[in-house]
């Protein structure tokens, strides 16, 4: 069936606002056909990951809308780029790819976008409300956007992003609608302990699973103990997203469109998966790629660390000095606030590599390992083996310090076992 | 013959490479080469260029419209797609092949009888409708 549109969107397709706008207006078009949208709906804001260089194509893209004067026009917040423009010296690859991306970058601030270059804009002060209508590229960002702060938008990519934030349209399907937004699945969590409860170990691994059991669906995790931190619920998201297709879940009492289980599900039937320490810890050990117990390096804060995580750590790293490489990624906006409140003199006294803008496993930042990578991100540990060639191992942040300062992977095993 | 629903018009023919689990193209194929490199793949090492990808569904990153725009840009990428489940993320990288270089890859969707690996098979892509053929 085709789009119905409205007279505004005719004549942004027809040229009106001139021809960079007629392509971001088609684009947004046949995507909302390919999803079987209606009509489209307008947005109050975006979140582009267009920014970050793949390739010319990528690149070619962003120098067509912009030579054609695009520019956007609601508030639109940058994903994580290619480069680490506030500390460049860390970049070890090679300059042709650094000044393409570099470019890229440009053109996209030049569109009106916000230079924030963060994977985790949730984490910044404008952050969309409950209920609102977004387009929201970054996988980890559309599961936190849908399912913690209960704005809604679609698993949108690269280029319709932009498009979206050019037209201020985006296609009425999807999870923009009430209906797609209930549970079609439940995971129950079973017989796990009050300790791994408590344990930030916990949920880059339940994200994992989630990921692979609900592939495209919404599920509900039920289970969860109410005080469940935001943090927390971002690393179920950005684990759940790589694992699987994963756009939105619920997490019963706890997220914002599940007072309850019955809310979540609408009342209506939904598949169960019961959640045993038996398969966590087989989850758990899906996301660790060797035996090695020497490590190279530890990474943490995938997606980007939070003021409270990097209190945390700063707070960690009191007690445990790395011996080894230890590597937090986090926002530069982030990063000014906890200047501000003084946490980050605790990280570079410790000789932490406060890496902004990017993320370790996007470019080279790392330099030659000398041994498997410690990560608490389910995310890093699913995506790093093959962008950067590094084996990974899975555990929390407290384990993950406590192992950069062992040199080697210190992890309470306890945790794991039937509760 | 099957039927089938187009999601990126086109045409492509090719030997069908049939991937037994989801596969993303961001993290998961090396646009400079077609080859599949996601390690936890089940079928890594294999290459998409040329071939008729038959998968259940994309996977994972929202990059992955940028990987398989770059792909057809480098000539690395499948001949045609056949997907189970619709995936906005391909269909647009798909498209915006199409915007900026005039070439594409066709993108359909099918339920019905599936493709056999190592067969060769012609994807016919129209607004209408696709059809899968020998």
């Amino acid at each position: 069936m085709p789009v119905e549109l409205s007279e505004v969107d005719r004549s942004w397709l027809a040229g009106a606002h001139g021809e960079a706008s007629a392509l971001a207006m088609r684009i947004v078009v046949e995507t909302a056909g390919v999803m079987g949208a209606e009509r489209l709906v307008d947005i109050v804001a975006a979140h582009v990951d267009g920014c970050l260089y793949h390739g010319l194509a990528g690149l070619e893209f962003a120098e067509r809308l912009a030579a054609g004067g695009a520019r956007v026009s609601v508030p639109t917040t940058l994903n994580v780029a290619y480069l680490d423009l506030l500390h460049p010296e860390r970049y070890r690859g090679d300059r042709e790819t650094a000044a393409n991306a570099r470019r890229q970058m440009d053109l996209y601030v030049a569109m009106g976008c916000k230079p924030t270059w963060t994977c985790a804009p949730y984490q910044l002060p404008e952050r969309p409300s409950f209920g609102q209508h977004v387009a929201w590229a970054e996988s980890n960002a559309i599961v936190f956007c849908n399912s913690v702060l209960g704005a809604r938008t679609n698993r949108y990519g690269d280029f319709i992003d932009v498009c979206a934030a050019i037209t201020g349209r985006a296609p009425l399907a999807g999870l923009h609608l009430d209906g797609e937004r209930r549970a079609r699945l439940v995971l129950r969590l079973e017989g796990v302990s009050t300790r791994l409860l408590a344990s930030e170990a916990l949920h880059p691994v339940l994200g994992h699973l989630l990921g692979t059991e609900a592939g495209t669906s919404v599920a509900a995790i039920d289970g969860l103990p109410n005080d469940t931190s935001e943090d927390r619920l971002k690393a179920i998201g950005a684990a759940a997203a790589s694992s699987g297709s994963v756009a939105m879940f619920h997490a019963v009492g706890i997220t914002p469109e599940a007072p309850t289980l019955d809310a979540a599900t609408d009342g209506e039937d939904a598949d169960e998966v019961r959640v045993t320490p038996e398969r966590l810890r087989a989850a758990r050990d899906e996301l660790t790629t060797t035996g090695e117990t020497a490590l190279g390096a530890v990474s943490v804060g995938t997606p980007h660390a939070s003021l409270a995580e990097l209190d945390r750590l700063a707070q960690l790293l009191e007690e445990h000095r790395p011996t080894i490489p230890l590597f937090v990624n986090t926002a530069r906006d982030v990063l000014t606030e906890a200047e501000r409140r003084g946490s980050v003199t605790a990280l570079s006294d410790a000789g932490v590599e406060i890496v902004t803008d990017t993320c370790t496993y996007l470019t080279p930042i790392m330099g030659a390992l000398d041994g498997p990578v410690m990560t608490d991100s389910a995310k890093w540990a699913w995506y790093a083996p093959a962008n950067i060639g590094a084996d990974v191992v899975i555990g929390g942040l407290e384990e993950c310090v406590r192992s950069a300062a062992a040199g080697r992977v210190v992890r309470d095993e306890g945790l794991w076992a039937d509760g | 013959m099957a039927e089938a629903r187009t999601l990126v018009p086109g045409t492509g023919r090719g030997e069908a490479l049939v991937l037994e689990q989801p596969l993303s193209f961001w993290g998961g194929v090396d646009p400079a080469t077609g080859e599949v490199v996601d390690v936890r793949h089940p079928q890594r090492g294999a290459n998409v260029a040329g071939r008729v990808l038959v998968m259940p569904s994309g996977r994972g990153s929202s990059s992955s419209s940028s990987v398989l725009a770059e792909s057809v840009r480098a000539g690395t990428a499948p001949a045609a797609i056949v997907l189970a489940e619709p995936d906005p993320i391909l269909a647009l990288g798909a498209i915006v092949a199409r915007e900026l270089y005039g070439r594409t890859v066709p993108i359909v969707v099918s339920s019905g009888p599936s493709v056999r690996a190592g067969e060769v098979v012609s994807i016919l892509a129209e607004a209408t409708g696709a059809t899968i053929s020998d």
